[in-house]
């Protein structure tokens, strides 16, 4: 149950990242050029994203159970620190020297593989394979610093 | 500042964000879980490589094959817009570990906290996506328009 909740919910939000136009870096980081030819799509996905999403984290609150039965994770951490806004800072770097974030990288990785663009295995499949080894390189030498 | 009326995609852009929503209800609803793609990846990824004590959840594992089969899924039925890329290698490796250590080491990315922390009002999220959208902003407008 929760693994097909799982595949379902993946394939749902890359869906909607093609849909958005958010997996081809060129558009993500139009928007983050705000001194050139400006394409504010982002900001729509995010306002369309949050406007649902808030009335869906609002029901979500008051349930104690899933649908499949595991209890309900939502986050209770309110730290504000260093590393928060490092991490932001660090990250957003990267989104905007790549126009890759994890998901819509991994969406256009899932094209790469099936060679459905004519490009091949190419920038998605470097990137991922790099965010992959940034990530492992922190938990395993960077944590809690 | 000038909007590039010829690529804005209002609709189609709206509507996907509405979709991504849906997507994190459904995880969120079904299974509990915040659908924050940093850490659904991190997970499976620790497990098999840095031997953490992490265990690949097989649900993580499923969300990552729904995102990769996304593209094949929408290629039935339209074609699939460009992956337009303007940087080299060595870009997009700095690029990938800068934003893979900074997702971790801030706890979240653009769909944990940006999507799913400011759907429920969470400062500490509001703070990330400041940070994470402020260091994007000047990046591209150091290699832009400074370099």
């Amino acid at each position: 149950m929760g693994s097909l909740i799982g595949f379902a919910s993946g394939l749902l939000f890359g869906l909607g990242l093609i849909l958005a136009g958010m997996t081809n870096p060129a558009k993500v980081k139009a928007f983050l050029d705000l001194a050139g030819a400006w394409d504010p799509s982002l900001a729509l996905v995010m306002g369309g994203a949050i406007a649902l999403g808030m009335l869906l984290f609002a029901r979500a609150a008051r349930r104690r159970l899933a649908w499949s039965g595991a209890p309900m994770e939502i986050p209770t951490d309110r730290t504000i620190d260093r590393r928060l806004v490092l991490g932001g800072v660090l990250f957003g770097i990267g989104w905007g020297i790549g126009g890759f974030c994890p998901g819509p990288a991994l969406v256009a990785l899932g094209a790469e593989l099936g060679a459905a663009q004519n490009n091949g295995l190419g920038s998605a499949a470097i990137f991922v394979a790099a965010m992959l080894a940034g990530m492992v390189l922190h938990d395993k030498f960077l944590v809690k610093g | 500042m000038t909007i590039d009326w010829i690529h804005f995609t209002p609709w189609a852009s709206l509507l996907g964000g509405l979709l991504l929503a849906l997507a994190a209800g459904l995880y969120l609803f079904g299974h509990g879980r915040i659908a924050g793609i940093a850490g659904i990846v991190a997970g499976p990824v620790n497990a098999l490589l840095a031997r953490t004590g992490q265990r690949a959840e097989a649900h993580r594992l499923a969300f990552v094959g729904g995102l990769l089969l996304a593209p094949w899924v929408w290629q039935v039925v339209l074609p699939l817009p460009p992956v337009m890329v303007d940087v080299g290698t060595p870009a997009l490796v700095l690029a990938g570990l800068l934003v893979g250590v900074g997702a971790r080491m801030g706890n979240g990315c653009t769909s944990g906290h940006g999507v799913c922390g400011l759907s429920r009002f969470s400062l500490r999220s509001l703070v990330n996506v400041a940070a994470f959208m402020g260091a994007g902003f000047v990046t591209v407008f150091v290699l832009r328009h400074v370099v």
